[in-house]
């Protein structure tokens, strides 16, 4: 579990002048479950077409086991892909798209017949053998995508976005699926994909990226609970980031006045980001509250309610069991373990207010408005 | 809701007699020019001089002088048509590799010959071949030749090969040019080293243009009557060279001989086409 089975030391890449990659360090160890998790064009496709060998990096090497197999074409890597659009051969069936790699090494007909039939199973599709692909749904020819790769028993699988096409329902099934694969198999699992909820759920290490630069590596609760800058705060999950400053060891002071919170090593009076995820406040009287505010919006989440607190003109995102009607003076009491103190960076006031939270939900609650009046205006 | 229902009903109706009027002169062309002509064929094949049915004319085409020159023909123009394709397709796929933008010019070079006249550019090639042409006189240079080209079966064939070659490259390149280059990703992925991914993938996915390109060489060469009449001084005959002497001999017997000639070369071609369309359905089982 410890040995480190791919390592990536100093990649960078670029395409056409543009830099996609700046210098990743990333090890990848023997039958883990890795996630890289990013926005949009951030950068994990390449990577994984780095590892998978369909494109050289510019600078920095790849080592497989140790041994640098940068130059290695990648039929000769022992790593297999499920792309990000199937790319299923339309000249195959079902069957034969699945066998390839296994006709390929001219292995003995029996033996394919049973292992893609066991595939087959593996994948929910038995009897779809006779199938053309082209007539598959998204998520069948999904299906046969990864059940072509795995059916190589690679040491690794870099599977881009597998899911992608899928329905929530099939999704979570798939989801669970491949994670039981992974650990039946014991195949190292590279996995992408811009779904934090997806990643959280699946991964043994999360790797998150933006800008083609690595944010932050480590375990799904590490990132949650302890995300490194305001980027990784607010790609994962929900978070207020206030502005803050670091009196001593244990004791911040945000909104104007002093919190006890459980982080050390920061400088004296050093400026901060300060975290505090919407689940972690409690909502109580306002004057028994360390802050108050008042409740601008509240929407019903099923499980919780979710309120918008204004305090001091910066607006908060509370998740509570209890009802607050709008409008409402609340207040807000945080214990020192929801408090998670960061180091200013280069995304510092970028993320973590909800002011135009509101505004985002009404234009997308009724879509359809100045759709119709665009309809109605083509008519006359 | 149910105003949009009601726009496009008048625009469909619209649309099916504006397609009709657009198509009407197609229609025509196809009636006049290929129809007619075809039923006309069919008419004289089956006819006598005072115009009352025979086969007579049929059975004449298969007796022993014609069979063996239709013979001859088949045997050329599958020679002719498999150099082609022996030639295009490595042409073809080493286009695909280039430069994107130099792949136009390219094949424009590839098509600059068709500007010209077939039988203009078969006469330059008569002129290169001769016996005191240019290539002799090149061999003379180095103390080789004189080589008799002309008058040979390297001739006729080179003939068609050098007419006929763009039409196999052309359909072969524009299927070959869209392949999805993940496929060629995904087979690599699974193991294939680049003969592999040729033979596995490329191949199989590019047997449409590869039967199409067959089918445009086969076709001409196996009715061409100019490239073998010029490039053998009239003394290799093939089917395309008996119609034509037949047809053009104003006299009703030989006109009837010429029709049933091309009413089997129809059939013949009809029939290599729709063989060929067949191997090209079960494609999967291709591999090099
Ligand atoms: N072959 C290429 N040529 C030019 N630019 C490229 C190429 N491949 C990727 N890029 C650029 O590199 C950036 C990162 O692309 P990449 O595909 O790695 O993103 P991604 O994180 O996988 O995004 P997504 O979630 O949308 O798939 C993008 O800006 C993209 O336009
Ligand atoms: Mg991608």
């Amino acid at each position: 579990m410890s040995q480190k089975l791919i390592e990536l030391k100093g990649v960078s890449k670029s395409f056409d002048g543009e830099q996609v990659l700046n210098n990743i360090h990333l090890y990848i160890r023997d039958k883990e479950f890795i996630t890289l998790l990013g926005p949009s064009g951030c950068g994990k496709t390449t990577t994984l077409r780095l590892i998978g060998g369909f494109e050289t990096p510019d600078e920095g090497e790849i080592f497989f086991e140790g041994r640098p197999m940068t130059d290695l074409p990648p039929y000769k890597r022992p790593v297999n892909t499920v792309f990000q659009r199937y790319a299923l051969f339309p000249h195959l069936n079902v069957f034969d798209n699945i066998a390839f790699a296994l006709k390929l090494r001219h292995v003995p007909k029996e033996e394919i017949d049973e292992q893609v039939h066991e595939m087959l199973r593996l994948v929910s599709l038995r009897g779809f053998g006779d199938k053309n692909v082209a007539t598959l749904s998204g998520g069948q020819q999904q299906r046969v995508a990864i059940a072509r790769a795995l059916i190589n028993r690679p040491r690794v699988l870099l599977l881009d976005e597998p899911l992608g096409a899928l329905d929530l329902k099939l999704r979570k099934d798939m989801q669970n699926e491949l994670k039981n694969i992974q650990r039946q198999t014991g195949i190292t699992f590279v996995y992408v994909t811009h779904d934090q909820e997806e990643a959280l759920s699946m991964s043994d290490t999360i790797v998150v990226m933006e800008g083609g630069r690595i944010q932050q590596i480590g375990t799904p609760t590490d990132i949650y609970n302890e995300p490194e800058n305001a980027f990784v705060a607010d790609f994962i999950g929900e978070s207020n980031i206030i502005d803050g400053v670091m009196k001593e060891d244990l004791k911040v002071n945000f909104d104007g006045r002093d919190f006890v919170c459980l982080d050390r090593g920061f400088g004296e009076n050093e400026p901060v980001d300060v975290v505090i995820r919407p689940e972690d406040v409690d909502v109580v009287e306002p004057e028994r509250g360390m802050l108050r505010g008042i409740a601008t919006s509240v929407t019903f989440k099923g499980v919780h309610w979710e309120i918008i607190v204004d305090i001091n003109n910066f607006k908060w995102m509370i998740q509570t069991t209890d009802y607050v009607s709008p409008g409402q003076e609340i207040g807000l009491y945080i214990e020192p373990d929801a408090i998670h103190i960061m180091k200013k960076s280069e995304f510092s006031g970028m993320f973590g207010d909800y002011s135009s939270f509101s505004d985002e939900l009404d234009e997308l609650s009724d879509p359809d408005t100045p759709q119709a009046e665009a309809e109605s205006d083509d008519q006359t | 809701m149910t105003r949009p229902e009601t726009v496009p009903a008048p625009r469909r109706k619209r649309r099916g007699v504006v397609q009709t009027i657009a198509a009407a002169p197609h229609a025509l062309w196809c009636v006049l020019f290929i129809l007619a002509p075809m039923a006309f064929v069919v008419y004289y094949a089956f006819t006598d001089a005072d115009g009352a049915f025979t086969i007579y004319n049929i059975n004449e085409v298969f007796s022993a002088s014609y069979l063996r020159i239709l013979e001859r023909s088949i045997l050329y123009a599958l020679v002719a048509t498999a150099i082609c394709l022996v030639l295009a397709y490595p042409l073809a796929y080493a286009i695909t590799k280039m430069k994107a933008r130099h792949q136009p010019q390219i094949i424009m070079l590839l098509m600059l010959p068709m500007w010209i006249n077939l039988l203009i550019r078969t006469y330059s090639l008569k002129i290169l071949l001769e016996t005191n042409g240019v290539i002799n006189h090149a061999l003379a240079w180095v103390h080789l030749g004189p080589v008799h080209f002309l008058n040979s079966n390297f001739a006729i064939i080179l003939g068609m090969v050098y007419n006929y070659l763009p039409y196999m490259v052309l359909p072969i390149y524009s299927v070959l040019v869209k392949i999805d280059r993940r496929l060629i990703e995904a087979a690599q992925d699974l193991g294939c080293n680049s003969r592999q991914v040729l033979g596995r993938v490329t191949f199989p996915l590019s047997l449409s243009g590869v039967i199409s390109g067959i089918t445009m060489v086969f076709v001409p060469s196996i009715s061409t009557f100019f490239i073998s009449k010029s490039l053998s001084d009239g003394r290799v005959k093939l089917i395309g060279d008996v119609i034509e002497t037949e047809i053009s001999m104003h006299n009703v017997a030989a006109y009837n001989i010429g029709s049933a000639l091309s009413f089997v070369l129809m059939v013949l071609i009809l029939v290599s086409l729709f063989v060929t369309n067949k191997f090209g359905e079960k494609d999967g089982g291709v591999i090099v």
